[in-house]
């Protein structure tokens, strides 16, 4: 693994992100948007109800968690869509880049992203909700540890199905996080969901992190197990992803796609 | 040591056969044309030399690595220019060198780039956005991208086909010179077969995915009842039977 690479790739990121203000917007514009939604309809849910306090660590402190992980996934995927969009993948795969060192890149650059992300989402949630994710007490750290995890393995995943079907599968992974939210739960318990789609939500980390996410606004104590047991399984999910996405490397190398890569080559 | 061998590498698409039984090498100091007709393999070898493309068999060794078993350590000792390989054009000239300079981890980068900005009459570009250069210019981007690393294997797909004379000449004398010093091999495809004359020291022609005929471009079309390399060239595409070794 060789850091010198991986460095080169998240430098084009800074430039890009830094010469063109407009990628900002997926950084701090798309999360606002949703943070002032859910921060509005909280405070409007609670005032129906006549509390403050439980309406708003449910859907907001869950949307900005739930974001954290889009951010996570997006940022990723943005990395390697660079390189579809400016059909550089000839340039940079006839480089002496490996494909860990991409994936570590990407994931680099998506963590960097999604933290700056995350800075500010809990700045707009504080300054304008009177909401801190802090209120989940030292829990947040795994909470947050386990939707970042989550968010690498969509992310690399993402990558893997854009390079085996072609830049138009674009359109199947961006919104992921939106066709996941309803299964592991964001703002209801999974309790509620028909008997086999509550097996698909144990299935999937972030899953364990919202069930304990209320079980801390209903005064209870997280379970530790279950939190273990999440984050072994986002590692799973992890290396499942890349491995996919090694996969279908050598597919493209083996086809020639990578060379002739194009909106409907795959 | 070669620059580059090719041991009897195949590609096969299912049942069609792209390239069959390839060998090729090219010496340090060396310029070789790799020619053919459309379709013929050239640019399916380039690819597969430049490891975006698996051959079916055969071994590939760049500076004497195989490039499947070390593939990073081999690709580091190369580096390539192709018209169907722009470099990004939302970054700027001085952005997109840095970064494959890093990528190739070229010593004294910044000494580096300068270098070749100045020798590819490509300063005044070094803060432009590549993607709103002329061709010729992000030609020229390209090719000094390729010599960043100045690497023992050099690729070169038509390298002058959008540059005018003048710049097409600085091109042809500025690889010339980067063989000549003995630094690497150039492996080159080309149509202008004038231009393949006047640069390469030994070409090889490929005509339905294997190596027709090689030789010095100067003597090969007498040796084959021709004048020039242009005629050559069409009795390949035309009637390569005629031709087989």
């Amino acid at each position: 693994m060789n850091t010198t690479r991986i460095y080169a790739l998240c430098l084009r990121q800074f430039y890009l992100i830094r010469d063109n203000p407009t990628r900002l917007i997926q950084i701090f514009g798309w999360v606002l948007f949703d943070l002032v939604l859910w921060g509005f309809l909280s405070r409007y849910l609670s005032g129906l109800v006549g509390g403050e306090t439980r309406f708003t660590p449910l859907f907001l402190g869950a949307v900005l968690v739930w974001y954290f992980t889009t951010r996570v996934m997006h940022g990723v995927a943005t990395a390697f869509f660079e390189d579809v969009w400016t059909q550089n993948f000839l340039n940079v795969f006839a480089s002496p880049l490996s494909t860990g060192e991409y994936v570590v890149a990407l994931v680099a650059t998506g963590m960097t992203t999604s933290i700056i992300s995350l800075v500010f989402m809990m700045g707009v949630a504080k300054v304008f909700f009177g909401f801190s994710v802090f209120a989940y007490g030292v829990y947040l750290l795994p909470f947050l540890l386990i939707l970042f995890l989550t968010g690498i393995a969509l992310g690399v995943m993402s990558v893997g199905l854009v390079l085996r079907f072609g830049p138009s599968a674009e359109w199947f992974i961006w919104p992921i996080p939106e066709m996941l939210s309803p299964i592991v739960g964001v703002f209801y318990p999974v309790a509620v969901l028909p008997l086999w789609l509550q097996f698909g939500s144990y299935l999937l980390p972030p899953t364990y992190v919202f069930e304990n996410i209320r079980v801390i606004v209903g005064g209870g104590a997280p379970s530790i197990t279950q939190l273990i047991f999440a984050t072994v399984l986002a590692f799973f999910y992890i290396f499942l992803a890349y491995e996919y996405f090694k996969k279908v490397f050598v597919q493209v190398l083996r086809t020639g796609l990578i060379a002739r890569y194009s909106s409907e080559s795959a | 040591m070669p620059a580059l061998e090719l041991n009897a590498i195949v590609k096969k698409y299912d049942q069609v056969v792209a390239v069959e039984s390839a060998t090729l090498s090219v010496h340090p100091g060396e310029i070789v044309g790799l020619l053919g007709p459309n379709g013929a393999g050239k640019t399916t070898t380039f690819t597969m030399v430049l490891g975006v493309l698996l051959p079916t068999s055969g071994t590939i060794l760049i500076d004497g690595i195989d490039l499947r078993a070390n593939r990073s350590e081999a690709l580091s000792r190369t580096n390539f220019a192709a018209v169907y390989a722009q470099l990004p054009g939302n970054l700027t000239v001085l952005q997109n060198l840095r970064i494959f300079g890093l990528l190739y981890q070229v010593p004294n980068l910044e000494e580096k780039i300068s270098e070749l900005l100045q020798e590819f009459d490509l300063e005044k570009f070094r803060d432009t956005k590549v993607g709103v250069l002329s061709s010729g210019e992000q030609t020229r981007v390209g090719i000094a991208k390729a010599l960043l690393n100045s690497p023992k294997l050099l690729l070169l797909d038509e390298p002058t086909a959008s540059l005018d004379p003048s710049s097409a000449q600085v091109v042809r004398e500025r690889i010339r010179a980067y063989a000549g010093s003995g630094m690497g091999g150039v492996l080159w495809t080309s149509h202008n077969m004038h231009e393949v004359a006047e640069v390469c020291d030994r070409v090889i022609f490929f005509s339905h995915g294997k190596c027709l005929l090689e030789g010095d471009p100067k003597v090969l079309p007498r040796e084959h009842g021709v004048e020039t390399l242009d005629e050559l060239f069409i009795a390949v595409a035309r009637e390569p039977l005629s031709l087989e070794k």
